[in-house]
């Protein structure tokens, strides 16, 4: 048991990763692998929803950080949802919600998709 | 309140931290701390263990990390200890954490962090003797 798991499902041309426990120096590459899969595949729209995400170290923000280049050059993006208060306060503290569209619910991100 | 000392010694894995976060944790819960301070200290703990497994001991599983933590009244203080390579915290100071986030860099936030979660951070480094990272939270 990892403390970790990451479970992805797809709606059309947009993938979504559900992410549940913690995201530390430990479990980050599991993260960093699901991400490297849809890169791998050119799925470059890509929502994360936090909801189960219990705690996140620098390990796990470094994930989001070591894409969002790649993936916004293609095309696409990175767009989290569903964050609670003490997972957000970690991305704060790095003033990450100025580099990543941060919706409340997993359909606005959804929508920003479908409408651009 | 006479201050109470705490002391956890443990192989330097990743896998790890998680007992770590837990010790740091329940100490400060014990010791009547809010949840929101006792996930601070916990995060800030888990970023100085997390270099220190990494960068010290380069993820060296027979190398140990000695966590202590003094509670006072007043303060709470972690001590975290290491005899590997060390580092130099002079580069990873406030202005190339700016560097670091608009040149998108993946790693090198700990320290930083560390620094926004607790009231002191500071370092003793003398690399392959005995590196010393010292983390306080003031009490109110």
């Amino acid at each position: 048991m990892s403390g970790f798991e990451v479970e992805r499902r797809d709606k059309e041309n947009i993938s979504c990763l559900y992410v549940k426990g913690f995201l530390d120096a430990h479990t980050a590459p599991q993260f960093e692998e699901a991400i490297q899969n849809l890169v791998d595949e050119e799925r470059f729209k890509i929502i994360v929803n936090l909801c189960d995400l219990t705690y996140i170290s620098s390990a796990g923000l470094g994930v989001f950080m070591g894409f969002i280049e790649d993936i916004r050059s293609k095309g696409g993006d990175l767009k989290l949802s569903n964050m609670t208060s003490k997972v957000y306060k970690v991305f704060d503290l790095l003033g990450f919600p100025n580099l990543y569209e941060i919706y409340e619910d997993e359909n606005e991100a959804v929508d920003k998709y479908q409408k651009a | 309140m006479t201050s109470r000392k705490y002391t956890l010694k443990i192989p330097s894995q990743t896998d790890n931290l998680e007992i770590i976060r837990d010790f740091i944790f329940k100490i400060a819960e014990k010791n009547g701390l809010s949840g929101e301070i006792a996930g601070s200290i916990e995060l800030a703990v888990d970023e100085a263990c997390t270099n220190v497994i990494k960068h010290a001991y380069s993820f060296n599983e027979k190398e140990n990390v000695r966590i202590t933590v003094n509670v006072s009244s007043k303060r709470i203080t972690i001590s975290i200890v290491d005899h590997g390579s060390g580092f130099d915290p002079e580069s990873f100071k406030t202005n190339s954490i700016d560097k670091r986030i608009r040149e998108r860099e993946s790693s090198g936030y700990g320290i930083f962090l560390m620094q926004k979660l607790m009231d002191e951070v500071s370092f003793d480094i003398h690399p392959d003797q005995k590196n010393e990272v010292r983390l306080i939270k003031y009490l109110k």
